[in-house]
């Protein structure tokens, strides 16, 4: 009986949302992106194939991770609702295919965005909800304790489909060491390879190293590398030639950033709409206009912050609380000396 | 308007007989020609274009397993498409040759009236052609993995070949005029050729059987050594050494490494194929009718002449078609290689170059084409052989 309650709620909610978009705006008209997701009632999302941290669903199916908050703020957002995103785990090779064909509208899915994928193929990359930089892991006992203990001979189990393998080779190149590189389709392989000694190092993007690490038949014996070897600014894309879902899904983005900057958080922000701060009422919706110039209403930036929560929120709950990695490192604001840092929602 | 069309057509019967061909001709240039249209347009708005030209650009990626092409990340991505080629042929011709051998051997023991050796068989191929490829290929290699030591307590053959979880490190040959000697046995094999043309001819002739076997024999050992001696070539070997690279961390350098990914691909899919194999060889020997075998016993041929002389050479006829078929499967089974991180086509080309340039279209249709090429390359083989075994009907 309950069950039926909550579905019939759900229901009226969904057509709720549906009455309140008939009279779509200039935006929405312009967006087919929008306009199908409306449509449909979802928010179609390309994830990882399991990422702790990132993006990794539970054995009941739930998706939880900084990668997947961002699609779910994009439901909030347009669909009112944050639970309304159909996600579909997509490989490193997949991904971009999936995402031009027109099989998902975001993909969030630690993707790093350089200049050729941004150019290339299609993508436009909206904004990075992650600094990465891809790192080396060895086992404790190699006595390796830096890039720099690197010989030739050396191999290396990596991930298809990466910038990973690029990085790896300018690396090994710049350093004038040959190596092995093992390339597998999935990460898990990945992982049994380098656990079962076929490769003296595993390298990806250092968050990567460290939730892969807890898979490990004993995660004690390996340790990360401190050496960076990348720049991975990792974000969220959409696909070109929808400027509209284009600016929705960044500034749904930012406005978790910003929120998170001006001391607004999923428990606070109702009352956050009496704040003095003009920006902060601009950023609950509670001054301004800024819905209606994205084809929103206006409390689409309230929405994303009680559903889903301000960014260090997201952080917290995903990657520090799970023990991935236990402090923010660049991904810390810039008022607290990380590198976040967004042009202001006005 | 129908009607105008029946009397038209019924006024020119060479059309008419056409007709139907023609309409269909045409329907699937249309369907061609509009999917063909669509994607155009579909790339068009998206921002895409389509072209070739990424070919010749810089792969900048490394690959682990590259014999007989020279390849590093600075060479283009043609390049880097010769090596997935290559080395997806490697794995089918190793498959293929160990398939087939097992394949016979199972096949005729399967009908072997020991007991304990034909339930074996049968236990066998029942088995592996039950269980999915791919899980046997990951079983393989991770069992692989696990089995083999590290390369510091290396298995050692003789002080010449090293078994590790790297792989097995073999010597390198490193020649001088290496070519002189490739032309040597070329040379070899056609005067052997013209050798058993020669005395199949003097046979029918005269009857006189000219010992074919024992001057091939010299004449392939002959001519290659003649090269060392005249032709200027000389041969050493390159042992892989044991290295240490760190505290525990010890490695073959030189030498060549056969991967243990390439081993357990190609356990797993001469294991898997031979099963089917065997139940050719079985289909084949059975349909061998029982008086012909009984014919041969009753004038004195062995066990063993009888299965060679009588029995294989009309099975054959019914083995290869079927058998063909398997080869082809297993050529297309090699590109699983990808999920064991054997650099074949699918993982190098359609897996990595296709992540690097975004080229999805291009690229999969080069992959397929080179896939069909690879298939109609065995099947035209092996139309040949089967015609060559064939009834020569008089």
């Amino acid at each position: 009986m309950l069950k039926y309650i909550k579905q019939l709620t759900s229901l009226v909610a969904v057509i709720a949302v549906l009455f309140a978009f008939t009279t779509e705006s200039m935006a929405a008209k312009k967006s087919k992106t929008l306009k199908n997701t409306i449509k449909k009632g979802f928010v179609r999302c390309g994830v990882s194939q399991g990422l702790p941290g990132f993006s990794n669903a539970d054995a009941s199916g739930n998706w939880t991770g900084v990668d997947v908050d961002v699609c779910r703020a994009v439901a909030a957002a347009v669909l009112g609702d944050a639970s309304k995103v159909k996600f579909t785990p997509l490989s490193a090779k997949e991904r971009f295919t999936a995402l031009i064909a027109g099989e998902i509208d975001i993909l969030s899915r630690n993707t790093t965005w350089t200049l050729s994928r941004d150019a290339d193929i299609g993508l436009t990359f909206v904004g990075v909800n992650f600094y990465d930089g891809q790192g080396f892991m060895v086992r404790k006992s190699s006595g390796i304790t830096s890039t720099s203990d690197f010989k030739s001979g050396l191999s290396a189990c990596v991930n298809i489909g990466t910038t990973t393998e690029l990085n790896m080779r300018d690396f090994f190149t710049a350093n004038g060491i040959t190596y092995e590189p093992v390339v597998f389709e999935k990460a898990d392989e990945v992982v049994a390879a380098y656990d079962s000694g076929r490769c003296d190092t595993y390298t990806t993007d250092k968050s990567g190293l460290a939730a892969q690490r807890t898979k490990l038949s004993n995660p004690d014996d390996h340790i990360v590398l401190p050496e960076t070897i990348s720049k991975e600014p990792l974000g969220p894309v959409v696909r070109q030639g929808d400027a509209v879902w284009e600016d929705i899904v960044r500034w749904s983005l930012n406005i978790m950033i910003e929120a998170e900057e001006y001391g607004i958080n999923s428990s606070n922000a109702d009352a956050m709409k009496t704040s003095e701060n003009p920006q902060i009422k601009r950023l609950v919706g509670a001054e301004g206009e800024l819905g209606a110039a994205l084809g929103l209403d206006n409390d689409w930036s309230l929405r994303i912050i009680k559903q889903v929560g301000n960014y260090g929120e997201s952080y917290k709950r995903n990657i520090s609380d799970t023990g991935i990695l236990p402090d923010r490192g660049p991904n810390e604001l810039w008022t607290k000396g990380g590198i976040l840092y967004v042009p202001p929602a006005r | 308007m129908n009607l105008g069309i029946t009397t038209f057509l019924d006024k020119r019967p060479k059309i008419k007989k056409y007709f139907p061909q023609i309409i269909t001709l045409l329907f699937i240039i249309f369907i061609f020609g509009y999917f063909t249209y669509n994607a155009r347009v579909n790339m068009d708005t998206r921002g895409i274009d389509f072209g070739l030209r990424f070919l010749g650009e810089e792969a900048s990626f490394d690959i682990s397993f590259t014999p007989f092409v020279e390849y590093d990340g600075t060479k283009p991505y043609a390049k880097a498409y010769l090596v997935g080629l290559v080395n997806t042929l490697i794995v089918a011709a190793i498959g293929i040759f160990f398939a087939t051998i097992l394949g016979v051997i199972i096949g005729i023991s399967r009908l072997s009236s020991n007991y304990l050796i034909s339930k074996i068989s049968e236990w066998y191929i029942e088995i592996f052609r039950n269980i999915p490829l791919l899980l046997q290929l990951f079983f393989w290699y991770f069992a692989a993995l696990r089995a083999l030591p590290l390369p510091k307590e290396a298995i050692n053959f003789f002080d010449i070949a090293y078994l590790s979880i790297k792989g097995l490190y073999v010597p390198r040959f490193v020649w001088t005029n290496g070519s002189v000697f490739l032309f040597s046995i070329v040379a070899a094999i056609v005067a052997i050729f013209f050798v058993f043309k020669y005395t199949r001819i003097q046979q029918e002739k005269s009857g006189r059987r000219i010992p074919a076997f024992l001057i091939s024999l010299g004449i392939i050992i002959v001519l290659p050594l003649l090269t060392f001696l005249i032709g200027g070539v000389s041969l050493t070997f390159e042992h892989p050494e044991l290295k240490q690279l760190s505290k525990t961390i010890y490695n073959y350098i030189g030498g060549v490494a056969i991967i243990p990914e390439l081993m357990a691909l190609a356990a797993a899919l001469s294991l898997y194929t031979a099963t089917f194999i065997a139940e050719c060889v079985r289909a084949g020997i059975m349909g061998v009718t029982k008086g012909q075998k009984e014919a041969a016993a009753s004038i004195g041929l062995t066990p063993g002449q009888i299965l060679r002389l009588v029995v294989m050479p009309q099975a054959l006829r019914i083995i290869i078609p079927p058998t063909t078929n398997q080869y082809l499967n297993l050529t297309k089974n090699s590109s699983l290689a990808a999920a064991i991180a054997y650099p074949d086509l699918v993982l190098v080309f359609a897996g990595t170059a296709m992540m690097q340039t975004g080229r999805a279209i291009e690229i999969i249709s080069i992959t397929m084409l080179t896939y069909l090429s690879i298939s109609i390359a065995i099947s035209i083989l092996m139309n040949w052989y089967n015609k060559k075994i064939a009834i020569k009907e008089k």
